[in-house]
């Protein structure tokens, strides 16, 4: 699995409450939620964003809430892969150097990431077997169903 | 090797021998927890996957967070957890009127006891380690996943160990404690590890400092926050569950990445300043530089919610009446601990000092409904979170503090010193 895309990017901290606002967890609709993905601390994300972009954002992103939502907006808003300081891709390395608008490649399989418009490669860890199986087959609940 | 506490935990609900800090297990679970914002959303998911939860002790569903019902969606959604938990015959049915605040509610009733391995899709689900078990929060999916199969997959974190010692002061709790401790270290101070706090210091924390200090661990970015099970523990779950409970002791040699020592009789009352719970002030410094007008103030939360958190601020707002521009909501976190404040006469002290006294909800914490702050709006709360935008317009400003801290500048009108409202 491969994901290329423009560079969205963001300081440390990028917390639940701005990814997704609590107002709007009334719902859970998937695109509902998309349209009001990060709006409090970048108003012009929505629009930015283009299917397949990436977010690369500094350390302890994600912090907050346990809501699910945050990820479902990010996900169905167009993003294809967040490079932080912590997960999904471990590596503070790439998080420091990649610059926003930079094009940026990601092999989830070798855990290695490329800036293209740079011509620099980062290594972050690769997922184990154990969820390399939850991702191949498509998440959690498919992983349940074929054990 | 020796396991730390949490470690301990988790090798038993994995039916390991041992585990080691990083290792991938898959636990069987006690306790699985949604609300009413993450329940709905999970309930189509476990659909995919089940007929029927796997214990119908174990799961439970609290409407809490959008409940009285702000709106038609919010209807909905509490109406959808409500049909679920009838239908599927769940032994803990949680209705509005009847239950309270989710991280209040589920020790009170006794659903969590000591050594349980729980997880909840809330962040606060840290909590329960107030009470010697392994709490935590979870996304939606792997809510559904447990609620279907009763297991959830872990990677066993490391610890940090805090030592505790001497005793703290009259007007300082367990929210000065744990404010005082991220702002020592960071809101990622304890990424993906457990807070494990031991110490002769703990004696002098109640049940309730424990669960405050607990549930915001989560806030130093721990997977978990952890304490002994001591005679004070044995109390509380004696008095609230009739559950088999089982004791977990760090081993001598367990490995903690780092040990810090907190003497809890310098901690000064504390205020974390927007828009980081680790931005933390203590009280004597606040006092030295120019004074924070507030707006409003809002005292409960899963955070400080309990009766304790009632008494100490109505032992301050006793015979005084809050300042003309500010407006106050008092929220006991459970129904139980709603009576309790009328029975003991500070239902009565808060309507008459000037504070409106509201149904149990997390509405005002997360910016949700019964609380909300206008932009330029300025707001001391006893919750948890002082993010961009968290209890409503991303130009308003939240100030976390303890009860005595918010009752005080609820009268005085700024950010003020309990220590110097000449006691109760």
């Amino acid at each position: 699995m491969k994901a290329q895309g423009k560079i969205l990017k963001y300081g440390d901290n990028v917390d639940t409450d701005v990814i997704i606002p609590a107002r709007y967890l009334n719902s859970f609709d998937a695109k509902e939620l998309a349209s009001h993905a990060m709006v409090d601390i970048d108003p012009t994300f929505v629009d930015r964003l283009e299917p397949g972009d990436i977010m690369v954002a500094g350390s302890n992103f994600g912090c907050g809430s346990s809501r699910e939502h945050a990820p479902l907006a990010l996900k169905t808003a167009g993003v294809s892969c967040v490079i932080a300081g912590f997960p999904i891709l471990e590596c503070p390395e790439a998080a420091d150097a990649i610059e926003e608008g930079d094009q940026v490649e990601v092999d989830f399989d070798a855990g290695i990431i490329r800036d293209l418009t740079k011509n620099t490669e980062f290594k972050a860890q690769p997922f184990p077997e154990f969820l390399q199986k939850m991702i191949e087959a498509n998440g959690l609940v498919n992983y349940v169903n074929a054990k | 090797m020796g396991m730390t506490m949490t470690q301990k935990i988790l090798a038993a609900h994995a039916g390991l021998d041992s585990v080691t800090a990083g290792q991938l297990i898959e636990c069987s679970l006690d306790v699985v927890m949604a609300n009413d914002i993450t329940g709905p959303m999970a309930l189509p998911i476990f659909r995919q996957m089940a007929d029927k939860v796997f214990d119908k002790d174990k799961v439970v569903l609290v409407p809490d967070h959008f409940t009285p019902n702000k709106d038609i969606k919010s209807a909905q959604n509490a109406r959808d957890i409500q049909d679920f938990s009838r239908e599927q015959g769940l032994t803990n049915h949680m209705v509005q009127g009847k239950c309270g605040v989710e991280h209040a509610i589920l020790p009170e009733r006794g659903i969590v006891t000591a050594g349980q391995a729980i997880i909840g899709a809330d962040s606060h689900t840290c909590s329960y380690g107030a009470l010697g078990a392994f709490g935590t929060g979870v996304g939606t999916t792997d809510i559904a996943a447990g609620m279907a199969t009763g297991q959830a997959w872990f990677k066993v974190p490391s610890a940090i160990k805090f030592v505790l010692t001497g005793k703290p002061t009259k007007y300082v709790s367990g929210k000065d404690i744990i404010l005082h401790i991220i702002g020592k270290i960071g809101v990622d101070g304890a990424l993906y590890k457990s807070m494990e706090f031991v110490g002769d210091g703990i004696q002098h924390l109640t049940m309730d400092d424990r669960f405050t200090i607990c549930n915001m661990a989560i806030e130093a970015g721990a997977k978990n926050g952890i304490f002994p099970v001591d005679e004070q523990t044995l109390a509380y779950i004696k008095e609230h569950s009739t559950k088999e409970y089982h004791v977990y002791e760090a081993d001598a040699d367990a490995e903690y990445e780092e040990t810090i020592e907190i003497d809890l009789s310098q901690v000064r009352p504390t205020v974390a300043f927007p828009h980081l719970p680790g931005n933390a002030h203590t009280i004597d410094e606040i006092e030295a530089d120019e004074k924070i007008y507030i707006d409003q103030v809002v005292i409960g939360s899963c955070t400080n919610g309990r009766i304790s958190d009632m008494r100490k601020a109505a032992a301050i707002l006793k015979g005084r009446t809050v300042h003309p521009e500010v407006r106050v909501m008092v929220i006991p976190a459970t129904q139980k601990i709603f009576l309790q404040c009328m029975e003991e006469g500070l239902a009565q002290i808060f309507v008459e000092a000037g504070c409106a006294f509201n149904t149990p909800s997390c509405g005002a914490c997360m910016g949700g409904h019964m609380g909300v702050m206008c932009k330029g709006e300025k707001c001391v709360s006893t919750s948890n979170r002082n993010f961009v935008g968290r209890m409503g317009d991303v130009d308003s400003l939240i100030y976390l503090a303890s009860p005595e801290v918010a009752a005080a500048s609820a009268v005085m009108g700024y950010i003020a010193n309990p220590e110097k409202m000449g006691g109760e």
